[in-house]
């Protein structure tokens, strides 16, 4: 499969501290599914920002879609981000609006007609178990109901690339292992789908799954292939 | 597919509901208001002042007063009869009529008291002179010969003249009103682009939100500038409501003064349709204001 996002020799700095991302290039194929692991500080959630185009990096290229996005006119942001799902690792719903705006704001984002935007928001609120708390408002959720609306908030738009950033922080074992479900079920949709974790059981749930490991800023695993669990000795090639 | 009207009142709505604070909820559209009564009369002040000055210039321009100063009544008078004919049959002259005595000696009254209708003091005789048209000082030149060559207790003096510095002071009042409009608008300019960055700042979470998603710098401002427009719309049509009470509260008082001058002080209807252009006028100023403030704000994050 063609790669979706190529990032080469990207370096992020923020202000004058030292490098927080240092020589990171990896390229992800569409339809993968990619976990990005590493210790709290590694630079895993800097590395998210830049991919879901929060940031320009200091240094390096960063293609996404097949585009130079580093150099790209911020004009032109607004569609790839249009591209992009993001589940935050604080959820980022607006608070005061309800579950049902929350997640139809991507669709009022596209400028998509109101009257055709009930039926997938109603579709997707029923899809995270939400149906009957589509009025409510994200401070009476609880953090799982809360996760929930974020993905579905992330998903509505059919975006090309999810973006998760620990999305299992929040949640109770129970719920980890049915937003595993979700996800996957998003990949075989033809998603790609990146989730930024340090939970490794959590991965160990999709087989399919590859690994990238940040630590201290830079990756373990340049290629990007790694896969976990890792292949039988007799599988490699 | 066309948005029906449902659609777009469900999508005003959704917007509406983007950025929370109810209408007249914040200080800005009471700001506006006070605002507004203020530039409306201030600009009032200067529009009727300017009329004042314009009509006291055309009612001067061609007048003259003739002054028979002659002590002897029965030789005032027949010196006044002779002047009025020979006036009323000069080149340049449209009309000349003789002042009443009555009411001459009415408005000299507050001033010297039963006196003045005695007929012991020597009150001259006024002759109002009307000229025709154009070419004023060259025409009270020739006037001022003809009344020389008549009798030198005969005088002209223009209206002009000494209303000149009446006129002086209500020209420099329209011009500071014009100047106090001026420095309102910029205050309100200055105003709005305080409120939006207000609010800019205060929804920051929201804007990040709706830019990580791929709202575009555009439909973000728009938000803000229909919130910014509508506090305008109505601070704007409430101040100018007061206002335009008030102009009228003192336009009564105006006219009740029965002073030439003083009730040459009006708004004819071009001067009301320029006032009903102001509140117009700020909500367009308010809101391309917040958009331009919006976009320079959003234009500096990535």
């Amino acid at each position: 499969m063609s790669a979706i996002v190529q990032f080469e020799n990207v370096g992020l700095r923020y202000g004058l501290d030292s490098e927080t991302l240092s020589d990171v290039s990896f390229s992800l194929a569409g339809g993968g599914f990619y976990f990005l692991t590493g210790a709290s500080g590694a630079g895993k959630t800097s590395l998210l920002k830049l991919l879901y185009l929060a940031q320009r990096p200091s240094r390096g290229v960063i293609r996404l879609f097949g585009e130079d996005v580093v150099t790209l006119p911020r004009k032109r942001l607004p569609g790839f981000r249009r591209r992009i799902g993001v589940v935050f690792q604080d959820f980022r719903l607006v608070p005061h609006l309800s579950a049902y705006d929350n997640i139809a704001l991507p669709l009022r984002v596209s400028g998509m007609e109101e009257g055709e935007i009930d039926a997938p928001v109603v579709e997707m609120l029923n899809w995270v178990g939400l149906g009957d708390r589509g009025q409510a408002r994200p401070a009476t959720l609880s953090g799982g109901e809360q996760q929930r609306v974020a993905i579905a908030r992330a998903v509505i738009g059919r975006p090309e690339i999810l973006i998760a950033d620990e999305p299992t922080g929040n949640v109770d074992a129970d719920m980890a292992r049915r937003l595993m479900s979700l996800f996957e079920a998003l990949n075989r949709l033809g998603t790609t789908i990146v989730v930024a974790t340090h939970d490794l059981p959590l991965i160990a749930q999709v087989s399919s799954a590859h690994m990238m490991r940040l630590d201290k800023g830079r990756l373990a695993d340049p290629t990007g292939s790694l896969r976990y669990p890792p292949r039988p000795p007799q599988d490699k090639p | 597919m066309m948005a029906t009207r449902a659609d777009r009142r469900a999508a005003a709505a959704a917007r509406h509901r983007l950025l929370p604070g109810g209408r007249l909820a914040g200080p800005m559209p009471w700001i506006i208001a006070i605002m507004m009564f203020l530039t409306v009369l201030a600009a009032a002040a200067a529009l009727g002042l300017g009329a004042a000055v314009r009509s006291m210039s055309a009612d001067l321009a061609g007048r003259a007063s003739v002054q028979v100063v002659e002590a002897d009544a029965q030789a005032r008078d027949q010196l006044a009869a002779r002047t009025l004919q020979s006036l009323r049959g000069a080149d340049g002259v449209r009309a000349a009529d003789p002042v009443d005595p009555a009411k001459l000696a009415d408005q000299l009254r507050p001033w010297l008291g039963e006196a003045a209708t005695s007929g012991d003091l020597p009150v001259p005789a006024l002759i109002d002179v009307m000229l025709t048209p154009g070419d004023t000082d060259a025409k009270l030149d020739r006037l001022r010969r003809l009344l020389s060559g008549l009798s030198p207790k005969l005088r002209i003096e223009p209206h002009a003249a000494f209303l000149l510095p009446l006129a002086g002071l209500l020209t420099a009042l329209g011009w500071l009103a014009a100047g106090v409009v001026l420095l309102m608008i910029l205050a309100t300019g200055a105003v709005v682009v305080l409120a939006a960055r207000g609010a800019h700042d205060s929804h920051r979470g929201t804007i990040d939100v709706l830019h990580l998603m791929g709202s575009t710098d555009v439909q973000i401002a728009r938000l803000f500038q229909r919130r910014i427009g509508i506090d305008a719309l109505m601070g704007g049509a409430l101040g100018f409501s007061f206002a335009a009470l008030v102009i009228l509260l003192i336009g009564l008082r105006l006219s009740a003064t029965g002073s030439d001058v003083v009730g040459a002080v009006s708004l004819d209807t071009r001067g009301w349709l320029l006032l009903v252009a102001l509140p117009i006028f700020g909500v367009v100023l308010a809101t391309l204001t917040a958009r331009w403030t919006v976009l320079r704000a959003l234009g500096r994050a990535l």
